[in-house]
This record gives structure tokens, sequence and C-alpha cells, in this order.
């Protein structure tokens, strides 16, 4: 794990940052209403940031999403954790699906990938324990709890659609 | 009462603070153009329409008096908002040290100043407080202006505007219980009062703010923002009967509401907040005769050379301690230099002294220079005879 150090701003947020392998450093500052700014520090004078990208919470999801990561829910406030071999795993239902309208007993999800899908987030409400019968809508969040293969599975059956 | 007077004078009042409200509109636009603080231009338009101004205005004071009063408590209030339990803490930990050189270096300098023009001692304790407190307001608002939020002086700075706002804690109820004044005997018992007042009410904040925050949460907006500034004018009130002063009451609310409320309480009380506080420096410069601020003018350019540089001191110092190179910390002095909304609340507590008048227009000519000098000079920096040197400790050419 790298060196992540965190520093308080009081009346502003937190600010997070690391160096990277090429000894450059970013940071990411998360302000208090939620909104970040991504920080490039300047190579010649590293206490300046050479830019200031503000971040609004959809774009965060979106770079996020760019680099691999899986979608973190600020709802949860939590980041992906891992358990003896088990992962949370956070996968957003495009808006195009044809998953849409479809109960979760009908997806066979956990038949097929092994994943069980322990939660739904949708438009900021979590909905913990759905059952067979509950139905999904494009834009939900699902939260599993699978394999790292069977997450991975998962991840492309939702995207891909069934 | 201006309400229950006849129509026609209620018809004037409309037109004066409608007029005046409206100047200030147009100079808020003018300085989010040119992007300093309103705050100089707000002082500026209370001088032309205060005594010996362009346009006197008469039948609204009382009025505008009272609003200019919410002002201070709002200005407070959001104050002690933007602050969680966590950052002040962190604050009080790193910032001990650069806080009380602050103090040192920038109090001081005031304080010395008011005893050579011959004032009385309160006077120059309350002048000492105008050079010694940076405006958080102005200070945060160049800081993200700039770009600079991430920067690794940052912590310091705010940091230090943490000790100073916690520090004022303390300064303006004991300030404001000397200038009831009375018997040595009464003098202290005042003190005692108000120190262990702000005491309690720090303390049921911390304990009981998650509770308050909690029971505020539930219901509209409208309720929030109804219940949120009753609680803020009540506790001020009850810290005013005390003679504790009724702003830092305010500030301990601010302080109590925390989690999800602050923000809503923010978003729905920065706008009321706005209005009142532009309300309060144009009365605090209603009273203030141009002719005094014009002949002040020297001393004050004089103060703000020497507190610019002790301003400077500090935040070299306290950047240094984070381990910040050269260029980052005289950033950190430069941005420090801004005196705002604070020194002119501190000199407002001055206005029944017999040298108040002198301490309002020296401070005013003071606030104006720093607000407007001050993020100027943090935004040059770079011009700054400084020396530099890269991380390496190579020395920049040019």
């Amino acid at each position: 794990m790298r060196l992540v150090r965190e520093t308080i701003l009081p009346g502003v947020g937190v600010r997070h940052e690391f160096t990277t392998d090429a000894g450059e450093i970013i940071g990411v500052l998360v302000h208090h209403d939620g909104r970040r700014d991504l920080l490039m520090y300047d190579r010649d004078d590293p206490d300046t940031c050479a830019s200031t990208t503000d971040l609004s919470a959809a774009d965060s999801r979106v770079l996020a999403e760019m680099l691999g990561a899986s979608q973190v829910t600020e709802s949860l406030g939590a980041v992906q954790q891992e358990v003896a071999g088990l992962t949370l795993e956070w996968i957003q239902v495009p808006a195009d699906s044809e998953i849409g309208s479809t109960t979760i007993a009908e997806g066979q999800y956990r038949q097929r990938t092994g994943a069980s899908i322990v939660a739904v987030l949708r438009e900021g409400e979590s909905i913990p324990a759905p059952g067979p019968d509950f139905v999904l809508l494009n834009g939900d969040t699902i939260v599993a709890v699978a394999t790292q293969d069977g997450a991975a599975a998962l991840r492309e059956l939702i995207l891909s659609g069934p | 009462m201006i309400f229950a007077a006849g129509s026609a004078t209620t018809a004037l009042a409309f037109i004066e603070v409608g007029a005046v409200v409206l100047v200030l509109g147009l100079l808020a636009r003018i300085s989010g153009r040119l992007g300093i603080t309103a705050v100089p231009f707000y002082l500026i338009a209370g001088l032309a329409f205060g005594d010996g101004g362009l346009a006197e205005i008469e039948v609204s004071e009382s009025f505008v008096a009272l609003a200019a009063e919410i002002g201070v408590l709002l200005l407070l209030f959001t104050l002690g908002l933007e602050y969680s339990e966590s950052e002040l803490k962190e604050g009080l930990r790193t910032g001990l040290r650069p806080g009380l050189l602050d103090m040192c270096l920038n109090a001081s300098p005031g304080f010395l100043l008011g005893l050579v023009l011959g004032w009385e001692p309160l006077a120059a304790a309350l002048l000492a407080g105008v050079t010694w407190i940076s405006s958080s307001g102005v200070v945060s608002k160049v800081l993200s202006d700039l770009g600079r939020l991430g920067n690794r002086e940052t912590p310091a700075v705010l940091n230090l505007l943490v000790i100073e706002d916690l520090a004022m804690a303390v300064y303006l109820p004991l300030i404001a219980a000397l200038i009831v004044g009375g018997s040595a005997g009464t003098v202290i018992t005042n003190v005692t009062i108000a120190l262990v007042a702000v005491m309690v009410i720090l303390a049921v904040a911390l304990r009981f703010g998650g509770k308050l925050s909690a029971v505020l949460a539930g219901g509209s907006d409208e309720a929030l923002l109804l219940g949120v500034f009753g609680i803020t004018l009540l506790v001020a009130g009850g810290a005013q009967a005390l003679e504790v002063s009724g702003a830092i009451g305010a500030f301990l609310v601010g302080l109590a509401i925390s989690g999800p409320t602050e923000e809503r309480a923010l978003r729905l009380m920065s706008p009321l907040r706005d209005l009142f506080a532009a309300t309060f420096f144009v009365f605090f410069s209603f009273q203030i005769d141009p002719s005094n601020l014009v002949s002040s003018l020297p001393i004050a350019v004089g103060l703000f050379v020497v507190t610019a540089l002790t301003k400077g001191i500090t935040g070299w110092y306290g950047a240094g301690l984070l381990g910040v190179g050269p260029l980052g910390r005289s950033r950190a002095g430069t941005v420090l230099i801004a005196r705002g909304e604070f020194s002119i609340v501190i000199a407002a507590l001055g206005s029944e002294l017999a040298d108040g008048p002198d301490l309002g227009a020296l401070a005013a000519g003071y606030v104006l220079l720093t607000a407007i000098g001050g993020p100027l000079a943090s935004k040059y920096y770079e011009l700054l005879p400084l020396p530099r040197t890269r991380p390496g400790g190579r020395l920049l050419q040019g």
C-alpha cells in the first residue's frame, strides 16, 4: 500500500495526497460540500499546485471509472473493503440497460456469477437486503459481495446486459 | 419605531434603505469583477451616506443600527459554523505556537501605537485587536481564488485562522467586560462571569451540538432557517445580558451545529449574513467623519507597513514549521496581511469610548489598506525581494 498523507484543512475539507512512482505528487481535496479538487503539484516547487481541477460529484465518478476503480458511493462513505478473499463491489446499472424493471430472481445473478446482491442504492437512498422479487431500475447502484472473479463476472453481466 | 409612524415616514425609510442596498449591490458586483473583498467598498459607501458625507441618512438609522448588530451576529455565527470539533482540535494542536507568536507580533504594534497617540489603555487594547486578527473571510477567499487551497503552506494559514478565531472567543468577552468598567471589584466579577459563560457555552456546544443539530435537522428549510436564526439571537441576547459579547454567543452556536445540518444551515444563512453584514460595515463607517479618516490616513499607512511585516513573519514561521520552502512561506506570510470584518467588529466595540471616533477612523483606514493591499501582495508575492531556493537548495536565477 502506498502511503497516503491526510491533512485537515479547517473550514475547507480534507486533503489526501501521495507521491507517484515517477516522483510526482498528486492529491485530492475533498470539500465539506462534497466537491473535489484534483491537485497536481509543481515539480520545481512541490509546495504549490501546478494545476487544480474542480470536480463535481459526477465528474469524480467518471474519473474514478476511467482510472479503473469501482464506483465509490458517497452515501456509504466507505472504500472498497476486502474481507478474507471476499470483496464488496459497487456496480451501477447503465441507463440504457435491459436490466431495468427486471427482478433480481429473473437476472439469476447469484447462480450465474456467485455474487450476492446485499444492497441497492437508489437516488441517494440505500435499500438493504433486497429480496428475489426486488425490481431493479436503470441507474440503480448494486452493492454485491463476491469473490474477485465473481465480482468481475457480475460487473461484466450488469454492464453488458443479460 | 419606524413602522408605527405615518406612511410618509415609512416610504422615506424604504427609499433610503433601498437606495443604500442598491448601491451596495453595485459595489459588490464591482469588487467581484476586481477579485477583491467588498468590505472596503462597503466602508467607503458608509462614509458617503453617513455624517458629513454626500447624502445623509436619517429616518432609517435606528432600523439600520439593529440590522448592523444582527450582521455581526451572523458573521460570527457562520464563522463558527464552518469549523467542526475535529478541525478545532487539529488547529489547536498544530497552531498553538504560531498562534502565540501571531498574538505577540501583531497585537503589540496596535497597542503601542494607541499608547503613543495618548489614548486610554482600553482603546489601545482595542487597536491591538484590530491589528492582531487577519480576516478569515478575505484570506480563505484569496486562497480559493488563487487556487492555493491544495498548497502545502495552506494548512498553516488555516490553522492560524482557527487559533485567532478561538482567541477572539476569549478576547471579545474580556474586552467587553472591561469596557463596561466600574470599580475594580465589579470589573473582576464581570470578567469572571464572561469567561465562565464562554466556557459553559463552549462545553455545552461541543457536548450537545450533535443533539441540537439532530433536533434542528427535521423539517423544512424554512423551519431550519427560522429555528437557527432564533437560537442564534437568543443565545447572543443571553450572552449580551451577562455582559459577554453577544457575537461570541453566536459564534459558539455556530460551532455547536454540525454534520449535515451544518451544511444546510450554511447554505440557508449565507444570504442573510451577506445582507446584514453589508449593513454592518456601512453602519460602522456611517459614524466616521470622512475628514477624520483622511487625517488619520498617514498613521494607518504606517501601521499597515509595520503589521504587514509582522504578519509576514508570522506566516513565514508557521509555514516553516510544516517544512515548506521559501516561496510557500512568503505566500503564507502575504496572504495573512488582510484584516477585515473582525477588525471592524472590534473597533465598533469602542464606539462609546472617548477615543472611539479616532479608533473607528483609524481602524476603517487600516482595514481599507490591508483588505486591498493584502490580497494584492499575496497575488504578486513573487515580486517580493525574498531569498528563493529550489527544494534542492539551488538558487533560482533572476
